[in-house]
């Protein structure tokens, strides 16, 4: 049962509802990335549909170090691990 | 004094919609909403009117540009008909449910297969159940008069809903009648200019369409249909407030005509209430006592206002232009439960005019007459004027 909430006439809400939203829930397939393989082209974060994955930082020579999922909001939809030029990501089961 | 002037059903619209200021407006033409909106786009072009005409490619899209300027905050207004208004289906639905005042006239016509552009009223009877308030006309006069009072009460604050009026195709669109036109100080004195509670704003941004979870979407619809219950009382002081300022008084619900002694009472919505009070006047100069009444405003249901003014009646006919296959007429079968449990009349379902058929003076007598003759209730509806000659062994 939901508290504290009120609702509007026409069901419109405040904006920025998908931040609390923590979609990552909905996964039955989680991405794990491994850095042996991957050649930084950082095409997966270009592809990921919900913007899930991003970039580290650059080390101190200025290259690039790899990447993060952020599973709050990855669904697991695998498109990361299936575009990987190099295999670098792993569906692996969630476990629940 | 305002002069009567004649002028064509479709143009009665037009024009009482240009008085009420819309901001924009979207329609995709069909026969015979095509005038309305024809009419309109003139007045948009020719500068009458200070309003966005949007040319679209379907109805879908129509009904689209007006929820999505009614979310930015403007009146609006739409019209269509039958296939169009079909079309329009699921747009309809995310109007109501998002609680945007848009005010349509769909012009009555007979839903496809067979292809017919004649009058009847399925077509707006087949989304009584969408959130709109639905409100049908007699004559011209009623949908020019009808147009602020759907502006006014779809965009009171506490009932947010859109707002259809009906007019039957070509009886009605293609006919010149007299009507006292209304002016625009008049107008302006009615409807206020529209103060949306929320509405796209860059400067405060909202989210609009969003997903329901389980948990909430229940209750979001107990809401609508709550304020599609309070929206009766705002109908009310919309109709008596624009009898004070226009002088036209209209009973927000119904019309009666010679109903006070009546035995029986015959019903029916929109145009052909004309025809029906010719046939009770000549019934009336028969002796016998039988009397109309008309159905204005069929969603929100007037049930218990139906029940108090109809329960002296013995037989009510309820003859109507549209059935739910498979049942009978749809008003018949809401009326049936005005009486649920209370003493009232028997109530006889009669189906006539499909597809744009005549229904003449000698037709309403036979249901009359048929009416009078059925002592208990019959299941389904009985129709008026079929042909049996044409009809084959199997249907």
């Amino acid at each position: 049962m939901l508290v504290g909430v009120k609702l509007t006439a026409g069901a419109w809400v405040e904006p920025a509802t998908t931040i609390d939203t923590k979609t990552g829930a909905w996964r039955s397939f989680k991405p794990v990335w491994s850095p042996e393989k991957c050649i930084k082209c950082y095409l997966c974060i270009d592809l990921c549909p919900e913007g899930a994955i991003s970039a580290l930082p650059l080390d101190e020579d200025g290259k690039k170090t790899g990447i993060q999922v952020d599973y709050d909001y990855c669904k697991g939809c695998g498109i990361c691990a299936a575009e990987c030029p190099t295999q670098s990501y792993e569906m692996v089961p969630e476990e629940k | 004094m305002i002069e009567n002037t004649v002028v064509e059903g479709s143009y009665a619209v037009a024009e009482a919609v240009k008085l009420c200021r819309p901001k924009v407006i979207s329609a995709y033409p069909i026969t015979p909403q095509t005038h309305i909106v024809e009419d309109l786009s003139q007045m948009v072009a020719d500068g009458e009117i200070d309003c966005e005409y949007v040319v679209v490619e379907s109805e879908f899209a129509a009904a689209s540009v007006v929820m999505g300027a009614s979310t930015a905050g403007v009146r609006t207004y739409t019209a269509t008909t039958a296939q169009g208004l079909f079309l329009m289906y699921e747009v309809l639905y995310n109007i109501a449910g998002s609680r945007l005042p848009i005010n349509m006239t769909c012009a009555n016509r007979a839903p496809s297969a067979p292809i017919s552009i004649w009058n009847d009223q399925q077509d707006s009877v087949a989304v009584r159940d969408a959130g709109w308030i639905q409100i049908y006309c007699e004559d011209s006069q009623e949908i020019h008069d009808f147009q602020p009072i759907a502006h006014k009460v779809g965009e009171n604050p506490r009932i947010r809903l859109p707002v259809m009026t009906m007019m039957d195709g070509f009886i009605l669109t293609h006919t010149y009648e007299p009507i006292k036109r209304m002016e625009q100080e008049e107008v302006d004195q009615f409807l206020p200019p529209y103060d949306p509670v929320v509405k796209l704003d860059c400067a405060r941004p909202l989210t609009f369409g969003a997903f329901a979870m389980p948990d909430t979407y229940h209750e979001i619809r107990y809401m609508l249909n709550r304020a599609m219950m309070n929206s009766k009382g705002v109908l009310e002081d919309a109709f008596k407030e624009f009898g004070e300022v226009f002088g036209r008084e209209y009973h927000p619900y119904f019309e009666e005509y010679r109903t006070e002694d009546a035995d029986i009472i015959l019903m029916t919505m929109g145009s052909l209430a004309g025809t029906i009070k010719d046939a009770v006047d000549r019934l009336r100069d028969d002796g016998e006592k039988v009397g109309l009444l008309k159905l204005r405003t069929a969603r929100p249901w007037p049930g218990a206002e139906l029940r108090k003014a109809l329960d002296h009646a013995s037989v009510m006919a309820v003859i109507e232009k549209d059935i739910s296959l498979g049942h009978e007429g749809t008003i018949s079968s809401d009326l049936k439960t005005a009486f649920h449990h209370h003493d009232g009349p028997l109530i006889h379902s009669f189906v006539a005019g499909l597809g744009g058929r005549d229904i003449r003076v000698s037709d309403i007598k036979w249901a009359y007459e048929k009416a009078k003759s059925l002592r208990e209730p019959v299941d389904g509806s009985i129709w008026v004027g079929l042909n049996h000659d044409i009809i084959p062994e199997v249907v």
